[in-house]
């Protein structure tokens, strides 16, 4: 047992972190910093010179772009990049869409697709979930019938994260109801712009436009574009959910989180006391750095244990990761909700801000406006991607044997 | 000891959730919030026609002589609809100034405009650099003859953008900070030298960012002593965060009835989500709090009128942190057993959870409050 970094795995964290120094555009730095969510053109750029490092798609078998990291320098590299901060890829694609293709797909769907995942041409989005199948996957009802070479999709999928942008989305569908739920359920790749296909916004908490509702009325996919075979697609899924677990966690956003309310608790004063030196609030934050240390040796034991594991078959323990890293993460907001305190109040919504930024100062402090919407928004980090009540459930079956 | 409201308290109860079912649903809320000044005039109107802006004043001021159990009914109730008028700013924060400083003629000259509904009120005393410390005031008052010059900027000022005038804390002596020194003065909003910059807050209420340059105030409209209005701000403060617990019980009662009704209705895996032991613990926990907070703001209103300042201020703060706390356990409980509807817009409960979190920043938050109960000795007598 070493649980010390070798010295090449060092170096490589050097190197990762060298190449985003002189990489990353200050701008998209700055805004992720300041808590701001990067616009689709930040994402993309930044896509494109990862792309040209060869860094686009680490987890990727090799002949499709992978690096071939090990487990170790693929957490060192996401590590560094989420806390740089640097742009998260547009994960519907790299760790979802883009390994099931490589997996299951045929040659044509990999040729056609997986380059332009890669270099971002193609913005994806996930069309799982509807509004009567949330937590309850397996449910949905989106209906797929086969008409000679095309299958015609009616129904609705929800939630729907960046579907404005999309060129394509991934859909699971119903191709047989007949069969228990699971056995019915067919991937599909469906291309936006296909008639039928109507996108509506679905306006969050915080004033943000992030989700949204997408109708399926007629809507006529080629055959060709359905991945592997009819009726299996729910074992896609599964692999594709079990392949999220490197990130499940994001350590890295919440340690560049905390460094961020470090900064901001050592301006923003109490009295002449800067906040970070006042007792409650020095202990509430070095209480939350000892969870999210030992979040991130728990993260390193299931990465190291990844080497011997088969690939997309999900270890339940990365349930304790997406628990405890989205309650870190969480914790983060409302801490950040401590150092603002009043300038919490004022709500100038990100776009109008940015339109009026340059002539109208901002309301208290500048660093103030991301905290309350922040805090409202990331209440979602518990809810999707299997919500922590269904990764409790998790635990309890599949590793306590209840 | 009795918990039970009189004959009189009932009728008032009655009669503020009557209007409120009739014309304050989430839809009309709505639309009410789509107004010009980010609320309904048309409402501040019924609530004067149903005496609800008279509640604290004395009867010989045209009010009807209610206490703060009265407030705390109105404040229930309006926390239950979300309620975007300026009834703190105008009745609680303002009225209660002018009912703890202001002389006799002052009352008479001020009063019947305010209870009628025709002139509102906003508070100006918050400053960029105070956070939560209430002395901490900046903004300068100059003698000029008779009367004041008011020169400074405040901040986060609760509904000064469309107040018709505005009480403003101002130093007439001392420095900054020093608990010594403060006067109150009412300036009306369109006077020389009033600039506001009006703003939207994140619970869909608003506030305004008031500047004071060389604003005249003549010897009639200050509040009181102009060196010794500290007093008063603090009297005047706790009531209003006894109010604002209120409020918060009543938006927490709804919230967590619209997610016990949504257990009960939403199903997945066959069956209503309310049928999983989790969620039902998690719905008990929220209750909990939700109680305990009650409790807390009953306690607030009890001791809202106490004489002793010390006492009064320790369960008053007591009061705040339970709401805090219990705020984020029922308002992050609602939200997540609501899945993805609890964080849309769209949907109301999200509103509630906006608002309880802003009312926990409001006048200091649970953290500011705990080291005042902790700094008072706590409320256990040792
Ligand atoms: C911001 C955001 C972005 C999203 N992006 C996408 C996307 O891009 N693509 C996509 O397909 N989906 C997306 N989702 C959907 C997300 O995966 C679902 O919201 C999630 O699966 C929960 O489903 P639901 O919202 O219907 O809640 P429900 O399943 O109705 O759950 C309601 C509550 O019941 C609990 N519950 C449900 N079942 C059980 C059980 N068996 N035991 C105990 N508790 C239970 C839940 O934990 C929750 O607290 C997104 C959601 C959000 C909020």
């Amino acid at each position: 047992m070493d649980l010390r970094f070798t010295p090449e795995e060092r170096a490589f964290r050097e190197e990762v972190r060298g190449f985003f120094k002189e990489n990353l555009p200050e701008d998209i730095r700055r805004k992720m910093v300041d808590g701001h969510h990067p616009s689709k053109q930040d994402i993309v750029t930044w896509q494109r010179i990862l792309n040209r490092k060869g860094w686009a798609v680490p987890n990727w078998p090799v002949e499709w772009g992978g690096t071939g990291w090990d487990p170790v320098r693929q957490y060192i590299f996401l590590d560094e990049l989420q806390s740089f901060p640097a742009p998260s890829p547009l994960q519907f694609g790299v760790y979802m869409v883009g390994p099931v293709i490589a997996q299951f797909g045929s040659q044509e769907q990999k040729q056609r697709f997986l380059p332009r995942i890669a270099n971002l041409d193609d913005w994806w989005c996930q069309g799982f979930s509807e509004p009567g199948a949330g937590s309850d996957l397996a449910s949905l009802k989106t209906k797929a019938v086969r008409e000679g070479d095309h299958y015609v999709v009616n129904g609705q999928k929800t939630w729907t994260t960046l579907a404005q942008h999309a060129d394509w989305i991934f859909c699971l569908v119903r191709t047989d109801s007949s069969v228990k739920k699971q056995e019915g359920i067919t991937f599909l790749l469906i291309d936006m712009k296909t008639p039928g296909i109507t996108v509506r916004p679905i306006q969050t908490l915080d004033g943000g436009h992030e989700v949204n509702e997408v109708f399926f009325d007629d809507v006529k996919v080629p055959v060709e574009n359905r991945v592997g075979q009819e009726n299996k697609g729910w074992d896609y899924a599964k692999f594709l959910l079990g392949n999220e677990r490197t990130n499940i966690a994001r350590v890295g956003v919440s340690k560049q989180r905390i460094r961020r309310l470090k900064e901001l608790a050592a301006i923003e004063r109490v009295g002449d006391v800067p906040l970070i030196e006042t007792p409650r609030f020095a202990e509430k934050l070095a209480a939350l750095e000892i969870e999210l240390k030992a979040l991130e040796m728990t993260q390193l034991r299931v990465v190291a244990a990844e080497r011997t594991r088969e690939k997309g078959k999900p270890d339940p323990a990365s349930s304790i990761l997406k628990i405890k890293g989205s309650e870190i993460q969480q914790a983060t907001t409302e801490l950040l909700l401590d150092v603002v305190g009043p300038y919490a109040l004022p709500y100038l919504p990100e776009d109008e801000a940015a339109d009026h930024g340059s002539n109208e100062p901002p309301i208290g402090p500048d660093w103030a406006g991301p905290a309350a919407p922040t805090y409202f928004n990331w209440r979602k980090i518990s809810i999707y991607g299997g919500s922590n009540e269904i990764q409790k459930n998790i635990i309890a079956k599949a590793i306590l044997g209840l | 000891m009795d918990f039970d409201l009189s004959e009189e308290q009932s009728l008032l109860k009655d009669s503020v959730e009557r209007l409120l079912a009739d014309r304050y649903d989430f839809e009309a809320r709505k639309r009410h919030g789509r107004g010009p000044h980010g609320y309904a005039r048309e409402m501040w109107q019924a609530y004067a026609e149903q005496g609800l802006l008279a509640v604290p004043f004395a009867e010989e001021d045209g009010g009807i002589g209610g206490g703060p159990v009265e407030t705390m009914i109105v404040m229930e109730a309006f926390g239950g609809a979300l309620v975007l008028e300026p009834y703190l700013a105008t009745v609680v924060l303002a009225g209660g100034l002018i009912r703890h400083a202001a002389s006799a003629e002052q009352r008479a000259a001020w009063l019947p405009g305010l209870i009628g509904g025709e002139t509102t009120y906003a508070f100006a005393h918050t400053e960029r650099q105070a956070r939560y410390d209430l002395a901490d005031v900046g903004v300068s008052a100059r003698r000029d003859g008779e009367g004041w010059i008011l020169e400074g900027e405040k901040s986060l000022v609760l509904h000064g953008d469309s107040a018709d005038r505005l009480i403003v804390s101002a130093r007439t002596a001392g420095s900054r900070r020093d608990a010594n020194g403060l006067g109150l003065f009412v300036v009306e909003a369109n006077a020389p030298g009033v600039s506001r910059r009006g703003y939207p807050t994140q619970d869909g209420q608003r506030a305004a960012e008031v500047s004071l340059s060389s604003v005249r105030v003549g010897p009639d409209d200050v509040l009181g002593s102009p060196e010794g209005a500290l007093p008063a701000i603090e009297r005047v403060v706790d009531e209003a965060i006894a109010a604002l617990c209120a409020e918060a019980v009543g938006a927490m009662d709804r919230m967590h009835r619209l997610t016990v009704e949504y257990l009960k209705t939403r199903k997945q895996f066959g069956t209503p989500i309310g049928t999983f032991q989790v969620l039902q613990h998690r719905a008990a926990d929220m209750f909990i709090a939700l109680e305990q907070a009650r409790s807390m703001a009953f306690l607030a209103t009890m001791m809202a009128g106490e004489e002793d300042a010390r006492e009064r201020t320790r369960a008053i703060s007591g009061a705040k942190v339970q709401i805090g706390r219990s705020g984020r356990i029922v308002g992050q409980g609602a939200v997540q057993l609501h899945g993805g509807v609890g964080v849309t817009m769209e949907y109301s409960v999200g509103h509630y959870f906006k608002r309880v979190t802003m009312i926990d920043a409001l006048f200091g938050d649970a953290d500011h409050h705990l080291a005042r109960v902790a700094r008072l000795g706590g409320l256990i007598a040792a």
